[in-house]
């Protein structure tokens, strides 16, 4: 309001921008105690979530580490055009893609699923049993659930020992290229399927009794209920979920992908994230913050498009 | 009720389908446990599918005496720890002014909040601004990123905005401080969201290894987490690609000494997982992120 003031009144904006500014100085000095506060924790979340965008300008240099960054000479567009010119970025790129959508069309509906089977259990004791067990998984690291699945799958692994009984030969799952999606997205199920559902779940539970009721008077099935009343009831829970996710499209995982990546399975598994380690660990910064950029650049593209999207949904809803 | 034959068979069915998925969930927990209890020479025995004929703690004597596993613990346990005290203390603190409507250019500020959630300058910007402020390998390197984030800082923030303000100023009234404020009202009033936050920050600082892979060198600060992913996953790939050729750590290590890692590392979540789980769940539903 202030600012808009001064703007206005032409001649006299200098003495007005003055004393708006004496005024905000004055806001802040009648809040001394609470500006005291405030500035340690902000001062941290300044220096670690926007100092670091200055180094941004490393995509854009010849970066030389002696010389810092503002000082280093500009390299305009050349580090981009070098990074979708090289096959590693393409292919992280292509890898990436897949897996993202792979994901999408697996791992969502599948905690949908889980908490409208779960709403059919009358038994509390045997849902909650359930609801426990499919939660583990979301509380360990990937480092945990990988060397897990590494015991598992390896070759005297309790998995090829099942198979076994079945006269299945014993393979390395984890280093076959050919496996290495369908691992990838059944370990995320795995690892999502169980949290995932608490929100639809929360949903189903404030479903209006009555449709149900209702609904067995007419001679309703119980599958027929779950399909009519409890799909539709949670629908736009559902919608919201997918389209939120489509703001993260591009983070694939990087914590999953890594732990179970391995030298055979690198044409397949790697993704922008992994690629951008791997510059970063063999100080290739300019073409790291390249793809980096490139990344998060789509990334902030897709989460604006997926809030609008959720927004014109439901307009109480959206991110911000 | 009375089912009919029809709802009769749903319920079987669908109770059937729930316990298949839960017991193929747990398995392969189950399978590394009954590993970690084998001798080795049980290991290629066809028939170990769930425990050892003859469990034996032997791997876990082993492991127990590896050294760094000692210092991998401590390495843990003072991360999380202070990261615990960073984050509640930092962001509850920067949290309270914004909860305060009369405190200047908040709605601005919340905004650099929000922001942050959604671009920041990737890993390699993050590198450079820790070695540059000489934190790599020092212990502020994992604790001080994480200490204010955005998430946090909102939810927190929401939740003192529904104290109800009467309560403040009447004490204000009384003569009290801003600060006795906070500690005194503000802090006691919050503790279900400090508990969920805490419980969140706990799980993750245990959890994490990708800041301490990048930023502590020296495998005396090695944490926990990269402690197994050394024995457990590089050993058995040999390598992971993109890392550097070192033979010397590239040692055989038994199956079941790699199943008693496994084990060590996950018996804490595993021990207050039972207790914490209903705080998560109250969790998920409170926080919903909102500028």
């Amino acid at each position: 309001m202030a600012r808009g003031d001064a703007e206005l009144s032409g001649g006299h904006g200098y003495m007005q921008r003055q004393s708006a500014i004496r005024l905000r100085w004055r806001a802040y000095a009648t809040h001394k105690q609470l500006v005291f506060m405030f500035l340690p924790g902000f001062l941290v979340f300044v220096l670690f979530s926007y100092v670091p965008l200055y180094g941004i300008l490393i995509a854009f240099k010849h970066y030389q580490l002696l010389d810092g960054v503002w000082r280093s000479p500009w390299a305009g567009l050349e580090h981009f055009r070098r990074l979708f010119a090289g096959h590693a970025f393409n292919q992280a790129l292509r890898n990436t893609t897949i897996i993202a959508v792979l994901k999408t069309l697996l791992t969502f509906p599948a905690p949908v699923i889980l908490a409208l089977l779960l709403n059919e259990i009358r038994f509390v004791r045997f849902r909650r049993m359930v609801q426990t067990v499919t939660y583990l998984p979301h509380f360990f690291s990937w480092v945990i659930l990988a060397g897990i699945l590494f015991s598992f799958l390896g070759s005297d692994g309790g998995f090829n020992k099942l198979l076994g009984l079945f006269g299945v030969e014993a393979r390395v799952w984890l280093i076959e290229p050919a496996y290495f999606y369908a691992i990838v997205v059944i370990t995320h199920i795995w690892q999502t399927i169980g949290w995932g559902s608490i929100v639809y779940f929360a949903a189903l539970a404030s479903v209006d009794p009555t449709l149900y009721e209702a609904a067995i008077a007419d001679g309703a099935s119980r599958w027929r209920r779950v399909w009519h009343i409890s799909l539709p009831s949670i629908m736009p829970t559902v919608i919201i979920m997918f389209l939120l996710s489509i703001g993260h499209f591009l983070s694939v995982g990087f914590d999953q992908i890594y732990n179970l990546m391995t030298p055979p399975t690198s044409s397949v598994g790697e993704i922008l994230d992994t690629y951008v380690l791997r510059r970063l660990l063999t100080m290739d910064y300019e073409l790291g913050m390249a793809s980096s950029l490139f990344n998060s650049g789509i990334g902030l593209v897709l989460v604006v498009i997926a809030n609008r999207l959720v927004k014109l949904f439901d307009k109480e809803q959206g991110l911000w | 009720m009375k089912l009919t034959r029809g709802e009769r068979i749903f319920e079987a069915a669908n109770a059937a389908l729930l316990t298949l998925v839960s017991l193929t969930m747990l398995y392969p927990l189950l399978y590394v446990l009954g590993l970690s209890l084998s001798a080795q020479d049980e290991v290629a025995a066809p028939r170990l599918l769930l425990m050892p004929l003859h469990p034996t703690l032997s791997s876990y004597a082993k492991i127990f005496a590896h050294p760094q596993l000692f210092d991998a613990y401590l390495m843990t346990i003072e991360r999380t720890v202070l990261g615990l005290a960073a984050v509640l203390l930092l962001t509850s603190l920067t949290a309270y002014p914004l909860s305060r409507k009369t405190f200047p250019d908040r709605s601005f500020i919340m905004k650099l909040f929000v922001f942050s959630m959604l671009f920041n300058g990737g890993i390699i910007p993050t590198y450079l601004l820790i070695k540059n402020l000489g934190m790599l390998d020092t212990i502020w390197a994992l604790v001080l990123p994480g200490a204010v984030t955005a998430f946090n800082l909102v939810v927190i923030r929401n939740f003192f905005e529904s104290i109800p303000g009467e309560i403040m100023e009447s004490a204000r009234m009384d003569g009290a401080g801003e600060w006795r404020i906070f500690f005194r009202i503000v802090l006691p009033l919050s503790r279900p969201v400090l508990a969920v936050i805490a419980l969140w920050t706990g799980v993750s600082h245990w959890n994490a290894w990708f800041d301490a892979m990048i930023y502590m060198q020296d495998t005396k600060h090695q944490v926990l987490q990269l402690f197994l992913r050394r024995t457990v996953i590089e050993a058995s790939l040999s390598l992971t690609p993109g890392e550097e050729m070192n033979m010397a750590r590239v040692t055989y290590t038994p199956e079941t000494l790699k199943a008693a890692t496994v084990m060590v590392v996950s018996a804490p979540i595993l021990l207050i997982y039972p207790f914490v789980q209903r705080f998560f769940v109250k969790g998920i539903l409170l926080g919903s992120v909102k500028g």
